[in-house]
């Protein structure tokens, strides 16, 4: 069904409504137009999908975002290096330090230093933590959206453990706001080492529990196989990213794949990929992953070097002029910072390109055509983060 | 007196240190593959050896040259395409003082790499899933009529980007088939990401700086003092 | 009578009342608190309401003020006398349900030689009446989302009436007989080949009957995985979306009561109702069991409808949910071709043995 411009007329004046997502609009006889949100339990935050039924079935649906802009990408410009850090902390609020990493690396590439090598590696064990904390709740939150109301408290409760350590290094649990243009800002705590092992153990036996509960159970597989397919060029084109590519057959992880003064390459490591490029396979490969991440964790803990964990960089920061850009594999997807400094203390534009933007602008694709339940499992299955669609 | 110059002075030629040429074979290749099909559309580029690559083609080849970068040089992945502002604001870091006089800051325009004519520039970055090399693509848009073309037709995920660029700097997409607002609300007024557009945060409360309410240890400061 | 007492009739009428009374509040609640609160909670590694009383006990109570302190809203577009009618219809199903459910030999609401002798029918045709509750309540809410749960509902409890029907006759095949009290009679009664010191529960002997009763009460009271209708991640709350105060408190009631009226059928008719084996006791009619079975029986059926009721929560907080055509796809293509075939094999065992 093609918008014609009277469907545009209504989408204007349905975009121009407030928020309600009970507004009841004229009741077509060829179709509901349905809200769902932004005020709902199920989208991660205020997100809202305006969608046309035809009975059960979506005929047309299209994502309205920006219910939480903040408007980073004018808030950098008016403050220094460091203080974009704090405010980076909050895009990805689920595993924070992960933000600050590409931001932080673009502002090293442009100073041309790098941080030391411990530093290195502490800051690759904190972004490993931040994912698998990210993920086990998606692992949780998404049988949660299936119906299976009990996996969540079990993702809840596993999770509070990395949180611990997360705060236990960085003082933080959310918003750890720790990295520093050359390092780190302080060193792990005595013990960490330690509790970071036992505690990868259990998240261990927390993936083999979701695979238990989850994986094997028939209405899970029935609810996801072969649910919003993406075909790899159709995912590729859309700029879809992290585990959602992967999902779709594509062997590509920017950790392993790039050169990054970051310590994945000292340890070896598995990319898990699957073919369907269905709900289930997005699920499958983030499970995978959070369990790789526990090993990676391990692994690094096992090598990691001693040493100073600060380059030695003056205390007001000013960058050099240049252009830089630096994107990761964040626990949503790829991450990237364009930092342009005309060498001042604060950054003169930074373009923050988030994941869940572009893993949401597919929604309007991949939901052609599915029954409104299964509008809920792709939405869960893409896994987007307010914060991370608008900014 | 002048002392006769020692044997040491006159024999210590300093030669100048030698900077090794760092040349990026695979990122040279790729400006030549793209300059072979697009010619003279590629203006400028800067390579950052073992980097990146910064590309600015001419801004009616805008959608030719994505395709060319999408089917000649296997960049299958989109990253994201958004815009540059080139003028510094003439409100700096939001840290004047309100009543006081209005400082006089330069609005002079300098584009960053990869050259530039205009204030405005699109940006865009691709990548190869299969080769793992990216290149940034940047065009000039017209200061008097910001109009380029619009990128779906060679990477569908240019939709919405294209859309909150169009809201942020007030740049047009030619053949755009859905240029709403994306972020903002539908009566808004005004392009936010340009500069000129002030931070009404700190135009209601200037930002007073880094201030120092208890100094740095000394055995702490390693710069020695304030460098503000 | 009981101990031979013969009660006029508006003294055997209060009785009922109260009776059906004490029956419906005494269970529900219990599932509330015991399942609702503190089983679920546990299954999900947390302790559940601790505040309100010893242990939470008391939180029912809590609640229910809560909702009886609501402001009564009705939407402005709403059909306000059906939108009033809705909870009492659901409701009203329930107790009537109770009725037929025996509760000793002699404790019965209506039974006996004057009484209903078609129990069994009688359960299910009322168990019916609570579809029309659900649909009037998803069309006068006026709410698009109301009226897509209460026509989920619909298609999904016409569709599971069947199988459940189905598979009661199973039952009724083997116990020869639709009276609810010959049926926990013929099960404690009975033998199985020739073993009689369990009685006959059918449990063991209608195992897949009860297996596909089991499912079709569970979509019945459109509990998980058969809750589509109140699917709260997509639809909110459903029918009940624009419920309020005490309306959707007797949703609420209702759906527990329910609960606890589908698990008093099913051990009445699977379990053996209000009975022990016979055999331990030596009784070779209905007649002859003791007039303390009157006593013991609610006991006895209480606790196995607190069995049968765990059974129900646990596996409503383990799955996750159908779609709805996935959901109809199971029970017409699963479950009624079953428990046809269970009733086309019992009858030929019934007549063989």
């Amino acid at each position: 069904m093609t918008l014609t411009s009277s469907d545009r007329q209504q989408l204007n004046y349905i975009a121009s409504q407030a928020a309600d997502a009970r507004v009841n609009v004229e009741i077509e006889t060829e179709g509901m137009t349905l809200n769902i949100g932004p005020q709902h339990p199920a989208t991660h935050g205020t997100l809202r999908i305006i969608a046309k039924v035809d009975g059960e079935q979506v005929v047309w649906a299209e994502p309205a975002a920006g219910y939480m802009h903040r408007g980073y990408e004018k808030l950098t410009e008016v403050r220094s290096f460091p203080q974009v850090t704090t405010l980076v902390n909050r895009i990805d609020w689920l595993g924070s330090f992960a933000n600050e990493v590409p931001f932080i690396l673009a502002a090293e590439k442009l100073m041309e230093i790098e941080a030391p090598p411990r530093a290195q590696y502490i800051r690759t064990i904190l972004f490993e933590l931040s994912r698998i904390a990210n993920v086990t709740l998606f692992l949780g939150d998404m049988a949660a959206q299936l119906g299976a109301l009990t996996p969540v408290f079990y993702a809840f409760r596993d999770r509070e453990y990395v949180l611990n350590l997360i705060e236990a290094a960085t003082g933080g649990r959310f918003h750890p706001n720790f990295d520093r243009i050359g390092g780190l800002k302080d060193d792990l705590p005595a013990g960490f080492i330690d509790e970071t092992r036992a505690v990868m153990k259990k998240m261990r036996s927390f993936c083999t529990l979701m695979e238990d509960v989850l994986l094997g159970n028939e209405i899970f597989q029935q609810r996801c196989r072969g649910i919003g397919v993406i075909p790899k060029d159709i995912a590729l084109s859309y700029g879809l990213s992290g585990a959602n590519l992967r999902a779709s057959g594509v062997n590509w992880d920017l950790r392993r794949d790039q050169k990054l003064p970051m310590a994945w390459d000292k340890v070896d490591w598995k990319v898990w990929t699957h073919p369907d490029g269905d709900s289930f396979a997005r699920y499958w490969v983030r499970l995978q992953e959070t369990r790789e991440s526990t090993l990676i964790v391990d692994r690094l803990l096992d090598s990691m070097p001693s040493g100073p964990i600060m380059a030695k960089v003056p205390r007001i920061i000013k960058v050099p002029e240049g252009e830089a850009w630096v994107s990761t594999e964040n626990p949503l997807g790829e991450m990237g910072y364009y930092v342009v400094s005309k060498g001042d203390t604060g950054p003169f534009r930074v373009k923050i390109r988030s994941a869940s933007f572009n893993n949401v602008s597919i929604a309007s694709w991949v939901l052609k055509g599915v029954l409104i339940p299964d509008v809920i499992t792709i939405l869960a299955s893409l896994y987007f983060i307010l914060g991370d669609i608008d900014r | 007196m002048d002392a006769a110059p020692t044997p040491a002075a006159e024999s210590a030629v300093v030669e100048a240190p030698v900077v090794p040429v760092v040349i990026d074979d695979e990122r040279e290749a790729m400006v030549s593959q793209l300059r072979g099909v697009i010619g003279d559309a590629l203006l400028e580029y800067h390579i950052k050896p073992h980097d990146d690559l910064w590309i600015r083609v001419r801004t009616d080849a805008w959608v030719a040259v994505g395709k060319a970068v999408r089917d000649v040089l296997a960049m299958d992945y989109f990253d994201f395409l958004s815009a540059m502002d080139w003028m510094p604001s003439p409100y700096g870091r939001g840290e004047d003082d309100p009543t006081a006089e209005p400082v006089e800051r330069s609005t002079e325009v300098k584009q960053g790499y990869a050259g530039g004519a205009t204030r405005f520039q699109i940006m865009a970055r691709v990548m190869s899933s299969t080769r793992h090399i990216g290149v940034t693509l940047k065009a000039d848009v017209d200061d008097a009529n910001p109009v380029i073309d619009s990128w779906i037709p060679v990477y569908r995920g240019a939709n919405w980007h294209e859309r909150e660029c169009a809201e942020m700097f007030g740049i047009g997409f030619a053949g755009h088939p859905d240029l709403r607002k994306l972020y903002l609300p539908v009566d808004f007024e005004g392009y936010p990401l340009r500069k000129d557009f002030p931070l009404l945060a700190r135009m209601v409360k200037p930002w007073p700086g880094i201030v120092d309410v208890e100094p740095i240890p000394a055995h702490l400061d390693t710069d020695g003092g304030d460098a503000e | 009578m009981i101990f031979a007492l013969h009660p006029s009739y508006w003294q055997s009428s209060i009785f009922r009342i109260v009776g059906v009374l004490a029956a419906v509040l005494l269970i529900a609640p219990a599932f509330v608190y015991l399942y609702l609160f503190k089983m679920v909670s546990f299954m999900q590694s947390r302790l559940g309401p601790m505040e309100a009383g010893p242990y939470g006990s008391l939180q029912l109570l809590a609640e229910v003020g809560k909702w009886l302190q609501k402001e009564d809203l009705i939407p402005d577009r709403a059909d306000k006398r059906i939108f009033a009618w809705a909870p009492i219809i659901v409701l009203m199903s329930t107790f009537l349900m109770f009725v037929v459910v025996p509760f000793g030999p002699d404790a019965v609401f209506t039974g006996g030689e004057n009484g209903i002798t078609s129990g069994v029918f009688l359960a299910l045709a009322l168990s019916s009446i609570s579809v029309l509750g659900i649909l009037m309540a998803g069309w006068s809410s006026a709410n698009k989302y109301s009226l897509m749960g209460g026509l989920r509902a619909a298609g999904q409890l016409i569709a599971y009436e069947l199988p459940m029907v189905l598979s009661v006759l199973g039952v009724v095949i083997q116990a020869g007989t639709l009276d609810m009290n010959k049926i926990v009679w013929a099960q404690n009664h009975d033998s199985i080949f020739g073993f009689s010191w369990i009685g006959n529960p059918y449990v063991l002997t209608q195992g897949v009957g009860f297996l596909i009763f089991m499912i079709s009460v569970q979509a019945e009271l459109t509990q998980t995985p058969f809750d589509m209708p109140v699917a709260e991640s997509e639809l909110v709350a459903g029918y009940m979306t624009e419920y309020s105060g005490f309306r959707f408190l007797t949703f609420f009631i209702a759906e527990f009561a329910t609960a606890g009226a589908f698990a008093a059928i099913a051990s009445t008719l699977f379990l053996g109702g209000w009975g022990m084996p016979a055999k331990w006791f030596g009784w070779t009619s209905l007649q002859d069991v003791g007039q303390w079975m009157n006593f013991a029986g609610p006991l006895i059926l209480f606790s196995k409808i607190m069995l049968l009721g765990f059974v129900i929560f646990w596996v409503r907080f383990t799955y996750p949910r159908f779609r709805e055509d996935q959901l109809q796809k199971f029970a017409w293509k699963v479950l009624i071709p079953l428990s046809l075939l269970n009733i086309a094999v019992t009858a030929v065992l019934k007549v063989m043995f």
